[in-house]
């Protein structure tokens, strides 16, 4: 490309572009929401709303391709005194937002589909609520000042909330909705404080005030402790996941598919945006307490994901694994830059990001296509379904393609993110802290097992789901998604083989941003070969996508063509052999249970199970076995139990009568402004 | 670059003419101990032209994944076979993916061959598909940490560079390869379908792991898996070697180098594969809920390994 | 330093790593016999180890304890435990183990925490393969993990030989052995100490009919402990051939 039209791009009003369609989304959704008949609306509410989405990541693209001198700034005088909101563009934002625009076209075009099915008066409300929170998601991305921050985050958090409550009829679903709640708001409360002591008095809440002043190290550290806190409850960090496996599942499939792909990302994208930019100061041990939490929910995440038996729940704790292994990779970056090792840092961040971006779009193609699943079967229970690929062959094989992603095989998008985040713990060229030294390597072995067992989740995903026959009901009526649905899916799987296959460009998008953050970056090394990864050096280690997978398909191709011409003896179709077992049911087939069962006998100490095996002499023998997540039994459990107990405790001081609480209520007013006024 | 294809395909050939050679030495070593009359060097290769010849017979219901997936697998391992430093060290592919790559090509063909298995819907099927993952999701990391080890001596993952470095040492067998080899035994003996974990002559229904996999493909289909299996066993077999015995590769590109390489090569494996055998048939097959036992010890004895390199940082 | 120390350091550290590696595998084997034999390699890794580091230091001394742990770790009492283990009846039995998995990454911690804590006394340390200190630590913390994880009294004492041996590749490798009064007083300890054991052993078995080191058993409790396939320790018959 020549120079000069990427300096005249550089000049372009993107970030003015990106907030009107922030508006428009808020407009679509009004307009939307108005529609009598929402099922028609849909039709053409939610197209629209792709193509600017569309328009975002290609914005958003535009702004990493020719990153500008100056970021991009825009205030916005609000009605009210002194109060501005600022909005600003950067590298990181632009990252971010390029990955929300890419998956949310995705499922937006899905959703098109999805939503002009049916003609339920809720319809009218998603479509509402599902605008809202994109548009709410774009402005986390973009703001730039304590308030208009907060204020999109909890218009995210609303939103997406009222999406997860889309079935409230159902008691499980308002309890999931009242749990995520809760602990969006505690987290709420912890990114106010944390940004709140950065503020530190002065009365200017822009980010822009905060970088000029960064606080001592002391009150950085419980700045970045209390944003930890409140981004991983968002990120679903443990042991702030509770919510996050009960949220995801309630919603509609692409209201899943949009929390579980960018929602989450937000949450990281709000901690680099505090530890990198605002706190100017990275401590070794953020990086490490990153480091440990990561991959304590990396492991957690995939193996309560092997032993789900619903579609949505096993891609929701398959999810809390993906953050998981992002924050190890942001955690390994910290821990780096602050020993002053750019390059190393630049390498975890950059496999960070390749895995946000990968799993913002394997994981909404697996979202969505469980929607399609549910929709064309009306069942989401892994138990019950099985052999889809022969009724929705489209949905199956563009599926596939996700389920490889988020196995990290290659030639995936999710195995570049491994590749390179297994590079980065490898070779270092050594910490000044020996322990920290030895326990990289175990750091290393986690993410391999995680990884491995992240395959085993996924065989059994797709191979329970789409193989096989059909477990419950072999007549069970189904069919092949739509044009809409179609379209979204081939975009987030041909968005996820493009990343995986040409990874060397992928980085070269990223690495403005990657700059931004840890003053280096790896542009220099993967030079103009957009096909030939070289993180380091060419002697170190390398890695050839789109030549692998031209390998792989030429031996394919040419054994068959070989093959073709030798077999001479046709091909005949008969019964299956099965061992010569005559009779055979679908019943027969690995149950969702019986295919995690080995997961759960292994690491059966990781998880509260309770078993009731039947007796031998059991007239109707029921087996029965429930799982639970340790974490809920002995973290939130009690804490609910104390805070019920103390309610209560104070219920008893409360007077009887009505009048009586407002007179005290009213004292105590009148005491407080008193004491203001003195 | 020539020279270089040339050196590639000569590599490749190598490998699908050995592999099922080696599968028949390491059978022929088998019956030897146990007092039985060998079969043939040969053997896999006439079962391998009986199964070309016969019909191909498609389970009813067995979807297009299910006919594709052979291929694949094939395929896949024909590409390990080419990645790994067999004949040479300078090869045009070896570029193309290192030991992760390298790890994650086997880990897809493995993948692959269990959603094959489970396609038709039949017990031993999803049985078979369950138990190959359970050895797998141990097995890769295991092996992955033995490939580490090697790869902090040579400071590389990509695998021409970690033989090369290996192979010129005054004292080549370092203290964290004690560990690596042990455990690369472990690893390989289970991914490969060897007793103590499974028995590749089995039809068991209790015990089978890969025979189950397979249990529906005929015909060519069944040869070429059967062909990739033993390419399998050549691919674990030349890491062995590239990590543990890596002397005598070819440094360079050129076929007649490579030519001269083979004998030494075809030397290593008839050794390995006599071992294979000693060990085979000196073990009894585990229960299969000791398989993860046997491979966390493997995968532990891995992790040990890469501290121990560095602590000593050599 | 000529290439050829280089060699022997490097073989030092290769042999030491190789004894953890035994030290793990008693770590995880169930058969009684089996563990006799790993306890005998691992004396014998030993035996190479005192030698190399007497040759490479031109001590003198190293070697006379190399002979002495010879005789006693590698045939003496080796023989003696086996002959402990046919006279009660235990050649087939099995070893129970609690959570194979949960001892494994336990053990994986130990190596951690010792390899941390040998690196500043290692470099205090003017010896020849300082290196060596971590494992051989790592070697006495695995083998005290092996004793509290068994229970049966026998694979206890020979977890407690492990523990010794690794004591004494830490004190080859840091001070080029201890004196040789304190050698030859720990080597007559051992000895005595495992011949009190195998008395005591078989005269408990006699009294108790159980080698259980938490007493007696139920039979059902044993059972759920080692699974259905480990046999239940033979009744033993106090006539002796």
């Amino acid at each position: 490309m020549d120079a000069i039209p990427l300096a005249a791009l550089a000049r372009w009003p993107l970030l003015e572009a990106m907030l009107l369609a922030a508006l428009g989304w808020i407009c679509l959704g009004l307009i939307g929401g108005l529609q009598r008949s929402p099922g028609h609306a849909a039709r053409w509410v939610y197209p629209i709303g792709a193509l600017l989405a569309a328009g975002v990541a290609f914005l958003a693209l535009l702004a990493l391709v020719a990153p500008p001198l100056a970021p991009h700034t825009f205030s916005f005088t609000h009605g009210m005194a002194g109060f501005v909101m600022h909005f600003r563009l950067d590298a990181l934002s632009a990252l971010f937002v390029a990955l929300l625009g890419l998956s949310a076209t995705g499922v937006s075009l899905f959703a098109t589909g999805y939503f002009s099915t049916g003609d339920a008066p809720s319809g009218r409300r998603i479509c509402a609520q599902y605008h809202l929170f994109l548009a709410s998601m774009l402005a986390v991305l973009l703001a730039d000042d304590t308030v208009t921050f907060l204020l999109a985050w909890e218009l995210m958090s609303i939103a997406s909330f009222l999406l997860v409550m889309t079935d409230h009829q159902k008691r499980a679903t308002r309890r999931a909705g009242y749990l995520y709640l809760l602990i969006a708001h505690a987290g709420a409360l912890a990114i106010l404080a944390s940004l709140i002591l950065l503020q530190a008095g002065t009365p200017d809440p822009s980010f822009g005030a905060m970088r000029a002043n960064a606080p001592l190290p002391e009150r950085s550290s419980i700045v970045f402790l209390l944003g930890l806190i409140g981004f991983g409850a968002k990120a679903g960090l443990l042991p702030l996941h509770a919510w996050l496996p009960e949220a995801h599942p309630a919603a509609p499939s692409p209201a899943s598919a949009l929390m579980s792909a960018v929602m989450l990302k937000t949450a990281a994208y709000g901690l680099l945006r505090l530890t990198y930019d605002l706190l100017q100061v990275q401590l070794w041990w953020w990086g490490a307490l990153m480091l440990a939490l990561g991959l304590v929910s990396a492991l957690a995440g995939v193996l309560f994901a092997a032993i789900q038996t619903d579609m949505k729940r096993l891609l929701a704790w398959s999810s809390i694994e993906n953050m998981g292994l992002i924050f190890s990779g942001l955690g390994l970056a910290v821990l780096f830059s602050s020993h002053g090792m750019q390059p190393m840092a630049a390498l975890a961040l950059t496999a960070a990001f390749c895995h946000a971006l990968a799993h913002a779009l394997f994981k909404s193609l697996l979202f969505l296509s469980t929607g399609a699943v549910l929709h064309a079967t009306g069942e989401r229970n892994l138990g019950r379904l099985g052999g889809l690929i022969r009724a929705m062959p489209w949905v199956a094989w563009l599926t596939l393609v996700g389920a490889l992603a988020s196995a990290a095989l290659p030639p995936s998008a999710g195995f570049v993110a491994e590749w390179l985040l297994l590079q980065s713990l490898l070779f270092n060229p050594g910490l000044p802290d020996p322990f920290l030294n030895l326990l990289l390597p175990v750091a290393a072995a986690i993410v391999v097992l995680a990884s491995a067992l992240a395959g085993y989740t996924m065989v059994k995903f797709f191979g329970i789901t789409f193989l096989g026959q059909m477990r419950d009901n072999p007549t069970r009526p189904c069919h092949e998604a739509g044009h809409w649905e179609r379209a979204g899916l081939i975009w987030l799987a041909s968005g996820c083989l493009m990343a995986g296959l040409v990874p060397g460009t992928l980085i070269q998008l990223m690495d403005p941003a990657v700059h931004q953050l840890a003053g280096s970056s790896l542009g220099s090394q993967i030079g103009a070969k957009g096909w030939l990864l070289i993180p380091v050096d060419i002697e170190q280690s390398s890695y050839a996508p789109l030549v692998l997978l031209l390998g792989i398909a030429a031996a394919c191709v040419l054994t068959w063509l070989i093959l073709r011409r030798l077999m001479r003896r046709g091909l005949r179709r008969s019964a299956p052999w099965n061992c010569g077992y005559g009779f055979t049911s679908a019943r027969m087939q690995d149950s969702a249970e019986g295919f995690g069962q080995p997961i759960r006998q292994i690491f059966e100490s990781m998880f509260g199970i309770r078993r009731s095996l039947p007796s031998p002499f059991d007239r109707s023998p029921h087996y029965r076995v429930s799982v639970e997540d340790r974490i809920w039994r002995g973290g939130y459990l009690p804490i609910a139990r104390t805070v019920g107990r103390l309610s209560q405790t104070l219920e008893r001081l409360q007077p009887v009568r009505t009048s009586a609480c407002l007179l005290l209520s009213f004292m105590a007013m009148l005491t407080i402004v008193a004491w203001a006024v003195l | 670059m020539a020279s270089g294809l040339a050196g590639q395909m000569l590599a490749i050939l190598a490998a699908l003419a050995l592999a099922p050679i080696l599968s028949g030495w390491v059978a022929q070593c088998r019956a030897w101990l146990q007092s039985r009359s060998a079969p043939p060097l040969w053997q896999p290769w006439l079962v391998l032209h009986k199964l070309f010849l016969r019909e191909v017979v498609l389970a009813q219901g067995a979807s297009p994944l299910f006919s594709a997936v052979p291929f694949l697998v094939f395929a896949c391992m024909v590409t390990a076979c080419a990645i790994i430093p067999t004949l040479s060290t300078d090869l045009p592919l070896s570029v193309v993916a290192d030991a992760v790559a390298l790890v994650g090509v086997l880990a897809l063909a493995r993948v692959l061959l269990s959603l094959a298995a489970m396609d038709i819907g039949t017990a031993f099927g999803s049985l078979g598909a369950r138990r190959d993952m359970l050895v797998g999701f141990l097995a890769e990391p295991a092996l992955l940490m033995v490939l580490f080890t090697a790869a902090l001596g040579a400071h590389s993952t990509a695998l021409a560079s970690m033989v090369d470095v290996l192979a010129h040492r005054e004292l080549a067998i370092l203290p964290s390869l004690a560990f690596a080899g042990v455990a690369f035994t472990m690893v390989s003996v289970a991914e490969n379908g060897r007793i103590p974990v499974d028995n590749p002559t089995t039809h068991l229904e209790l015990t089978m792991i890969h025979e189950a996999l397979i249990l529906e493909y005929s015909g060519p289909h069944l040869a070429l898996i059967e062909w990739a299996a033993s390419l399998k066993l050549f691919a674990y077999s030349c890491i062995g070697i590239a990590l543990f015995f890596p002397w005598g590769l070819a440094a360079n590109d050129s076929p007649l180098a490579l030519l001269f390489a083979l004998p030494i090569l075809v030397a290593k494996l008839a050794l390995g594969g006599a071992v294979l055998a000693v060990a085979e048939s000196v073990s009894a097959k585990m229960r299969i809920f000791r398989v993860p036992e046997y491979l966390a010890i493997a995968f532990v004895l891995a992790v040990i390994g890469v501290l121990v390199h560095i602590l000593l940082g050599s | 330093m000529n290439d050829l120390s280089t060699v022997g350091l490097q073989l030092i550290d290769l042999l030491a790593a190789v004894s953890l590696l035994l030290a793990f595998g008693l770590l995880i084997q169930r058969r009684l016999t089996a563990l006799i034999d790993f306890y005998a390699l691992q004396s014998l890794v030993l035996v190479i180890v005192t030698s190399l580091v007497g040759w490479l230091t031109g001590q003198r001394h190293l070697y006379l304890s190399a002979a002495l742990t010879m005789v006693l770790k590698v045939l003496l009492i080796p023989i003696l435990l086996y002959r402990l283990v046919r006279r009660l009846r235990l050649e087939t039995s099995h070893d129970t183990l609690v959570k194979l998995p949960a001892t494994l990454l336990l053990g994986l911690l130990l190596v951690i925490f010792a390899f941390d804590v040998a690196r500043p006394i290692a470099q205090l340390s003017t010896a020849i393969a300082s290196g060596t200190l971590g494992i051989a630590l790592a070697g006495i913390l695995v083998g005290f993990l092996m004793m509290i994880s068994r229970s049966r009294a026998i694979s206890q004492v020979i977890a407690f030989l492990a523990m010794e041996n690794g004591v004494f590749l830490a004190a080859t490798a840091v001070t080029h052995g201890m004196p040789m009064v304190v050698e030859l007083g720990i080597a007559v300890d051992v000895l005595i100490g495992v011949l009190i054991l195998g008395v005591f052993l078989f005269h408990l078995q006699d009294a108790a009919d159980s080698l259980e080191a938490g007493g007696p058993a139920s039979p059902t409790a044993r059972l759920e402990r080692s699974g259905p396939e480990t046999p239940k320790p033979r009744k033993a018959r106090t006539q002796t051939p």
